[in-house]
């Protein structure tokens, strides 16, 4: 019988390989309402090349393999469905390079978007990434890899739309090399003029290769911000408001909440709007000109901006928005959960309706958020609940109430994003037949003996 | 288990393993060994899996419990309400172990050792004072101030050397104080966040007795674990007196130049002690007596005040050791980060921490080139 503990201690170190009870535990769950699955081992390496070792011996071995970032998808896309072993990238945190003049970074598979964050502030002032809003340790890998949005995404598109190279370990145990890095030294851009191929990894859930470096754009980070925020109770005008708001390309970030709580929120949509400039009169202009494109509907009264409390801007500011978080605890229980598919922003009114007729079916404390990706071309609608732990009936409620969001959300038109195994498999059921043989014939090149995260975009 | 109620409200978001600016993990367990498992997120989670009884107490579970250096460095950065509490619900979870004698044995040893002799080294008492010999300090007998040296101070060779230097500069600047020698007992403070409480009680309530008896009202405390248990633990169980840290007695003394100071060239970075800093929110009064030094130059680390790493000698590790050993041991990482600012010396105001960074000095093979002292003996050295 092959000793795969000794071989993996043998490649990472003793002390970063476990199938200690501990660590099973807490890698076969995430934070959200998925059933747990316990992997057989979890590893923590260094270097690519240990992935390469690593991923050379599960597939002769035929293990599972599970590349897990800080596992805050929170719909189990780095729980192990079929055991294995969860591979922890987040010794591999370093910044590799950054190019200045040509605006990107390197980082390894592991870093942090709070690192890159962190090490762009102190070294690289006038550089900014797209920042979203899930936890500091999330990795910019894993985020790209969901394509995930950020602080950026009203002006460039989805974060995964920023990448300009990876280099991914293939199933096969390979290195290779995506985007203008695969001829070049520079890694400014995934594709162009090249065939672009980093559609073979992003989105797939690690079902394709691991990520162990990955370039990103990086953009002008002006010395001020602002929030303001504009309200409505007309939800059928939000997608008019943001129509106009993005026609004046002002803003940096456009998201919009509506919850319950406090009682002044209730029944109306909250359109923050984020604000940057290198001077004050910028900052002064930009505010004039959304101010005036919204005009029509303050003076039919639909609307008006809200005077932001100076203790509420720090929060708003707040890259990530550490708030977010802290909705897990409003039912002091330490969970959230919310399905955010990608839907025209026309259908916001639908879908903030349906929030809160779901909320007060299941009884359950909501948060809607939506984020605009790109000029109004589509939103992120984040249904929202917030679940006590603690409470097994809370839970079941709160599961209950996000299968009937993906029920709602894809005859909506919406598409999942980062969907749960069961959403995947209505996808995949949606799809039209000829894109899934494709998906199918992708994974199955790339991935023959089905190692990589597997129960992850399985075509039957 | 104490704090039961809360420990399903994580959401291990992870929050609690940074700096403040998210610039590196700021938990030394998790520096350490790298599985989420080790971070506060992760306790938090097998503590309620274990109450669950969904895993067992194993050594491993033992080994995550007691990894933790109570740094307190999640308690700053989480994000939720109860924040506060994280490390107290880490205490009570050994304390539960305690409770049902399955610890490491390194532990159990330090409890043992405390219980039998009144310190971890199993010295006698009456070797206590034996670090005042040739000190210009005086038995307590009424004076203003009791100066309570604690177990590292008395009887660790390194840290003796800092108690001398702090007991002679408060004796230069005319402060009325006095020692218990022999008569002094251990604080407890690491009996406590172990998790012995009835140990610690005991300890608690044998020296406030003392105290009263002797009519102590100020404690100068050598070591920031005893200025903690003194000044948030003590008063709950009686112990009414006023506790100072001893550079919140030296920091207004050179202020004045009350010690005249030659000055003392050299570059240096101060390491804030976790219980000095974080836990007691003491981050200048070290600081102005090293800006107080003419000729030296203060240089901070990037990860300072709040945000200042764990030397990993914390929650009981200074003596069970279970942080230490490679190159990812948290003194080993605190001393690496000392060095990169280009300083000389690495200031210290808590044996504890001086004795861990003296020792990664010696494992990354920094010798000569990082020195660590305590800032009365940089004072000292000022004097000329």
């Amino acid at each position: 019988m092959t000793d795969i503990f000794g071989q993996l201690a043998r490649i990472v170190g003793e002390r970063f390989v476990s199938n200690n009870p501990e660590e099973i535990f807490f890698y076969a769950r995430d934070p959200g309402l998925m059933p747990a699955h316990k992997p057989d081992y979890v590893v923590v390496p260094k270097t690519a090349e240990e992935i390469q070792q690593i991923v050379r011996l599960a597939g002769k071995e035929r293990i599972p393999l599970v590349p897990m970032g800080a596992g805050m998808s929170l719909t189990g896309l780095v729980i192990p469905l079929k055991g294995g072993i969860v591979i922890d990238m987040k010794r591999m945190n370093g910044i590799i390079e950054v190019n200045e003049k040509a605006r990107y970074v390197i980082v390894e598979g592991g870093t942090s978007q709070g690192a890159l964050k962190a090490y762009l502030e102190k070294h690289y002032p006038r550089l900014r990434h797209s920042i979203p809003d899930s936890p500091a340790t999330a990795t910019v890998a894993s985020n790209t890899m969901i394509h995930g949005q950020g602080r950026l995404s009203q002006q460039y598109g989805f974060n995964s739309d920023m990448v300009s190279g990876l280099e991914v370990v293939l199933p096969s145990g390979e290195i290779c090399r995506i985007g203008s890095c695969a001829l070049s030294p520079y890694w400014f851009s995934k594709g162009a003029p090249l065939p672009d191929l980093t559609g073979l990894f992003l989105g797939w859930f690690g079902a394709t290769g691991i990520i162990t470096k990955i370039a990103l754009k990086l953009y002008p980070r002006k010395k001020m911000r602002d929030v303001e925020i504009f309200v409505t109770d007309r939800d059928d005008l939000v997608s008019d408001m943001v129509y106009e708001i993005t026609h004046t390309e002002m803003v940096e970030d456009i998201t919009i909440f509506a919850q319950p709580m406090p009682m002044i929120f209730k029944d109306n949509h909250h359109i923050t709007l984020f604000i940057t400039g290198d001077t004050e009169e910028e900052l002064e202009f930009k505010r004039k000109m959304v101010w005036s494109c919204l005009d029509r509907f303050i003076k039919s009264k639909d609307g008006g901006f809200m005077s932001v409390p100076p203790v509420m801007k720090p929060t708003l500011l707040d890259m990530p928005q550490r708030s977010v978080s802290r909705f897990a605890d409003v039912k002091k229980g330490g969970g959230f959960e919310y399905s955010g598919p990608i839907i025209p922003v026309e259908t916001y009114p639908e879908c903030a309706r349906k929030v809160m007729d779901l909320a007060s079916t299941y009884d359950l404390g909501y948060s809607a958020m939506a984020r605009i990706i790109g000029r109004s071309h589509c939103m992120m609608f984040g249904f929202a609940f917030t679940f006590n732990r603690a409470d097994e009936d809370m839970m079941e409620r709160t599961r209950k109430a996000l299968e009937e969001v993906s029920t709602f959300a894809i005859e909506l038109g919406g598409v999942f994003w980062k969907p749960t195994i069961d959403e995947q498999r209505l996808a995949l059921e949606k799809m039209d037949p000829v894109t899934r043989d494709l998906m199918k014939m992708i994974k199955g090149n790339l991935d023959p003996r089905s190692i990589m995260n597997p129960g992850n975009w399985e075509v039957a | 288990m104490r704090y039961e109620d809360i420990v399903h409200r994580c959401f291990r978001c992870g929050y609690c393993k940074f700096t403040g600016d998210y610039s590196d993990f700021n938990c030394p367990s998790y520096r350490k060994f790298f599985f989420e498992s080790y971070s506060p997120g992760g306790r938090m989670w097998l503590i309620r899996a274990w109450l669950n009884g969904e895993i067992k107490n194993t050594d491993r579970f033992q080994e995550i419990l007691f990894s933790c250096a109570t740094c307190a460095n999640c308690v700053e950065h989480c994000v939720f309400t109860f924040s506060e509490d994280l490390v107290n619900i880490f205490i009570a979870a050994r304390e539960e172990l305690v409770n049902q004698g399955i610890i490491p044995p390194a532990v159990r040893d330090y409890l043992k050792n405390i219980n039998i002799s009144g310190n971890p080294y199993k010295e006698p008492a009456e070797e206590r004072g034996k670090w005042a010999e040739g000190a210009r300090v005086e038995p307590y007998d009424g004076q203003d101030y009791l100066f309570y040296v604690g177990c590292v101070g008395s009887y660790d060779e390194r840290a003796k050397k800092i108690a001398k230097a702090v007991g002679n500069l408060l004796a230069d600047a005319g402060i009325s104080f006095g020692i218990l020698g022999d008569r002094e007992t251990c604080d407890g403070n690491e009996v406590r966040v172990l998790g012995e409480m009835g140990l610690f009680q005991f300890l608690a309530e044998q020296n406030i007795t003392l105290f009263k008896e002797l009519g102590i009202k100020r404690v100068i405390t050598l070591d920031p674990h005893a200025f903690n248990a003194f000044k948030k633990d003590y008063h709950g169980l009686g112990g009414e007196f006023e506790v100072y840290h001893y550079t919140q007695i030296l920091a207004p003394v050179v202020e004045s130049k009350k010690i005249p100071l030659k000055g003392y060239q050299a570059k240096v970075t101060f390491h804030d002690p976790c219980y000095l800093g974080r836990h007691n929110g003491e981050y200048e009064a070290p600081r102005k007596i090293l800006h107080g030094i003419p000729g030296l130059e203060v240089i901070e680390m990037d990860q300072s005040r709040e945000n200042a790493f764990c030397c990993g000698g914390g929650g009981g590790n200074f003596f069970t050791d279970i942080l230490g050993g490679g190159e990812e041991s948290p003194n080993r990482i605190r001393i690496r980060q000392a060095y990169a600012t280009g300083a000389e010396i690495v200031a210290v105001a808590c044996p504890q921490c001086a004795k861990m960074l003296d020792d990664a000095v010696k494992l990354e093979e920094l010798d000569g080139q990082l020195e660590v002292l305590d800032v009365a003996e940089i004072v000292t050295k000022a004097l000329g």
